[in-house]
């Protein structure tokens, strides 16, 4: 499934190896030791993590995470009562934008511990598993900032992202100019509008594990739907 | 329970019987939650697969259905299912379809559990929820086993095959070989229209004109079966199936008042339901000795398992254990005789206890006696009925009905004796009681003639009919016996409450549940001077006199019933799990749903045991 985005295919439990050699921080080389399934390992089989950073805007360079919500989970169940939730302090100036969005006021913020306080029970609860994002670009790369900024190293991890599932599934999703003229509207492949096409219900607080229990629901619906549980997680990973 | 849940814990909130939750417990549920998507189309919950979640659908829609695939219920956003089989064994009893995409919360038995015995109302919920449809469950579960909710016309394939009873044998025979059939009805055909006179079997021109080689010239009514046993138009196949069992025929005429509609036979029911007891009854018939007897006996438990799977009532797996027991005793009878002769004197052979009632489970010991002719000489005869007496009673230990303890066996002189003696034993027990001389008498007012001379039994049955009802004394004394045994005052998870405040850890289905109600039914029947002889039976002749109150006749039938199924399920697990069933129950073995409708019913022994005294004891003083 090399149209999920990047043509070159990772091989992930060869490349967490490596990255473990490289690694200079304990938690980071602890985290890459855990590595993960065989790719031939069929998704129903494989663990899996929902995760979510709330962030102060789109650009990792500018903006920084405010709160990071993730759930372990596999195709058949999501433990709610394993879901965590961090609301850490940004190193860059909270936008005013982005409070709204939300829900985190200053308050909040200024009593936070630093995202590397946090680190290692994050790092712990994904460890092994793989991590499964809606859109990877927020959490692959403000992720691998944060820990260049903190640890003068970065992060890399396999994950699945259900956004780039639905952009696969709807490869015609922007309507040409012709078919906007006869009314064709674009398909959106946000969280919210995605879920929606499976029947997923509508949550109105938006938070980081609230997202991150909504991403894993999504994902159980779209294998479910379009791949089947024996699909292997290398056609899905990235 | 985190914060950032509010919206799922939201949702739960608005929805019965979450919406009542106090809050720390609805965190408690919120935290324990296992959420599961499911497509259109998809099987959430399927038949008797173990099930250890409470589902809460919070999106999407899902059907229920009865176990005969017929649509159940059709439940959607906000509501609850699954909760029955965690109620009763953790299995699945209405299996469950997603018909759209499915968003389902799954809240574990242990939370489940949690809440059924910490809140009221939640457990009250999913109870009551559950007894309405317990109820509605129970009458359509039963629907789904055709034996109880066919009628034997089902089974009747073509019109009655019939000859006047005048016919002779070679005319029979030929009549039978022509139409194909394994029975032909013999009429009588003086009166105004033909009546049923008997029926002959292939059975009967097998074992009485062939091999007795009778002339061919000889009139059939000579070999006609006597007594005829028919069944109605209206009977369903299950009692159809019980008839056959207690009177060991192998077809039934079935009749529409005075008209025969057709006839049935044992394998017409074994075709129909191949795993009924009735399959392992006509295998018993087909052995010639004991071990291949023991052989068959090893199918029993199994016969016993399948029938409580199958959702079978007490009554009806009571019945059909008691029918395979009767079976095995008359086959042993028939080959004792084999090999001991014919008798010397006609006998009745008596069955007692649970057997004559009807209600015999898989854990049980032989409990029977002889009813000799009058015309019996000791010293010339006995050898023979010992000899007889141990032949069976060896041979039902080994199919493993074991010895009874209080030798209430045949092969005790005491209990092998004529008629006359049989009458002045239960006149002594009647007219001249004494506490004791009853309590070891007891087991003898439950009794049934299963071979031989029936006629003999019936005799005794008019005699304790007659005369009991009359004898204040004898039924103040009964009842003192039957209010010896009490019911637990009540139990909690781990242990049982006894009356002195002592703890126990386990407590006796048998003698602290069923036996004590089948005392105090059997007093009530005797003083209403019913015949019958099985609980539930009894019961109804009870209602009949008005003995006591409507509503309390009602709730000893549940009472029993309930107690029974309890007990019945309880060796039933046992047999399956490899262990020797017995009617010790720790109270943690038990649901809840168990727990609290079975201090329900022993309440309501409790209560009945305080009428007993007060209705039979009372008059005792003031009569004597």
């Amino acid at each position: 499934m090399s149209e999920l985005g990047d043509t070159r295919k990772t091989h992930w439990p060869d490349e967490l190896a490596q990255l473990e050699e490289q690694a200079r921080d304990g938690r980071l080389q602890t985290f890459y030791q855990a590595g993960c399934v065989a790719p031939e390992t069929a998704i129903a089989e494989a663990p899996l993590v929902a995760l979510d950073f709330e962030t102060t805007g789109l650009d990792p360079d500018k903006h920084s995470i405010v709160s990071i919500g993730l759930v372990p989970f596999t195709l058949a169940g999501i433990q709610l009562g394993m879901g965590r939730h961090w609301v850490v302090r940004p190193q860059l100036p909270l936008h005013q934008t982005s409070i709204t969005i939300h829900g985190i006021t200053h308050t909040d913020i200024d009593q936070a511990p630093d995202l590397n306080d946090v680190l290692n029970e994050v790092l712990e609860a994904m460890a092994g598993r793989i991590a499964v994002v809606h859109y990877r670009s927020i959490e692959r790369k403000f992720f691998n900032v944060a820990m260049q900024w903190r640890l003068g190293e970065g992060i890399h991890f396999p994950l699945i992202d259900t956004m780039a599932i639905e952009a696969h599934l709807h490869p015609d999703r922007i309507p040409t100019r012709w078919q906007k003229l006869t009314g064709k509207k674009p398909v959106s492949i946000r969280l919210a509008d995605s879920r929606q096409r499976y029947g997923l219900p509508h949550y109105a607080a938006h938070n980081a594990l609230i997202d991150a229990i909504a991403t894993a629901e999504l994902l159980q619906a779209q294998v479910l739907h379009h791949f089947g549980p024996q699909t292997p997680v290398s056609d899905l990973w990235l | 329970m985190q914060a950032e849940l509010i919206d799922i814990r939201n949702h739960l909130a608005q929805h019965a019987p979450f919406d009542e939750l106090p809050e720390e417990m609805l965190d408690r549920v919120v935290a324990s939650i296992e959420i599961a998507y499911y497509r259109a189309g998809s099987d959430i919950l399927e038949f008797g697969q173990r099930n250890n979640w409470l589902l809460y659908i919070r999106s999407g829609a899902v059907e229920i259905y009865r176990r005969s695939g017929e649509l159940y219920n059709r439940i959607t956003e906000g509501e609850i299912f699954g909760q029955f089989g965690l109620l009763m064994n953790k299995t699945v009893r209405f299996p469950a379809r997603a018909i759209e995409d499915c968003l389902v919360y799954r809240i574990p038995d242990q939370v489940f559990q949690y809440l059924w015995e910490r809140d009221e109302t939640f457990a009250d919920f999913v109870e009551v929820e559950d007894r309405s449809r317990l109820r509605s469950a129970l009458s359509r579960r039963e629907k789904s086993n055709e034996l109880m909710t066919s009628r034997v016309t089902r089974l009747i394939s073509r019109a009655p095959v019939s000859a006047p009873c005048t016919v002779r044998l070679q005319e029979a025979a030929r009549i039978m070989t022509e139409q194909g059939v394994s029975a032909l009805l013999l009429m009588d055909e003086e009166g105004e229209r033909p009546r049923l006179k008997g029926i002959i079997t292939d059975r009967d021109l097998r074992t009485r004109a062939v091999t007795e080689a009778l002339p061919s010239e000889t009139p059939v009514s000579e070999i006609m079966s006597a007594g005829l046993i028919v069944t109605k138009a209206q009977s369903f196949i299950f009692e159809a199936m019980l008839t056959m069992l207690h009177n060991n025929v192998h077809h039934l005429p079935v009749m529409d008042n005075d008209e025969v509609r057709g006839v049935i036979a044992l394998a017409d029911i074994v075709k129909y339901e191949s795993q009924s007891s009735l399959y392992l009854v006509g295998n018993i018939y087909h052995q010639n000795d004991i071990k291949g007897l023991k052989k068959i006996s090893l199918d029993v438990r199994d016969s016993f398992v399948r029938m409580v799977n199958e959702d079978a009532n007490s009554h009806m797996i009571g019945s059909a254990m008691a029918g395979i027991g009767r079976s095995f005793t008359q086959r042993l009878l028939a080959l004792g005789e084999e090999k001991l002769g014919p008798p010397p004197v006609p006998y009745c052979f008596m069955a007692l206890g649970s057997m004559a009632r009807d209600e015999q489970l898989v854990v049980t010991d032989q409990d029977n006696a002889m009813i000799l002719d009058d015309s019996f000489v000791p010293e010339e005869h006995d050898a023979y009925f010992l000899a007889l007496a141990k032949f069976v009673s060896d041979g039902l230990d080994a199919c493993g009905y074991t010895y009874c303890t209080g030798d209430i066996m045949a092969t005790n002189q005491k209990w092998r004796q004529p008629l006359k003696v049989w009458k002045t034993y239960f006149t002594n027990w009647i007219q001249e009681p004494s506490g004791e001389a009853l309590l070891n008498s007891n087991i003898f007012f439950d009794l049934d003639g299963i071979y031989g001379e029936n006629d003999f039994a019936e005799q005794l049955k008019t005699l304790v009919a007659e005369q009991a009802q009359g004898s204040q004394r004898f039924l103040a004394l009964l009842a003192r016996n039957a209010l010896n045994r009490t019911p637990p005052l009540g139990f909690f998870r781990t242990f049982v409450m006894e009356e002195d405040g002592k703890h126990n850890k386990t407590f006796n289905l048998k003698r602290r549940g069923t036996a004590p109600l089948s005392d105090l039914i059997r007093v009530h029947a005797l003083a209403c001077g019913s015949r019958a002889q099985n609980s539930f039976e009894r019961l109804k002749a009870i209602a009949e006199t008005r003995l006591i109150p409507e509503d309390g006749v009602g709730n000893l039938r549940d009472a029993l019933e309930f107690i029974s199924i309890v007990r019945i399920r309880h060796q039933a697990l046992a047999i399956e799990a490899g262990r020797e069933p017995d009617n010790n129950v720790r109270p943690e073995d038990l649901s809840p749903f168990e727990r609290s409708h079975l201090k329900d019913a022993f309440q309501v022994v409790s209560n009945a045991q305080k009428f007993l005294k007060f209705r039979y004891t009372a008059q005792v003083s003031r009569h004597v």
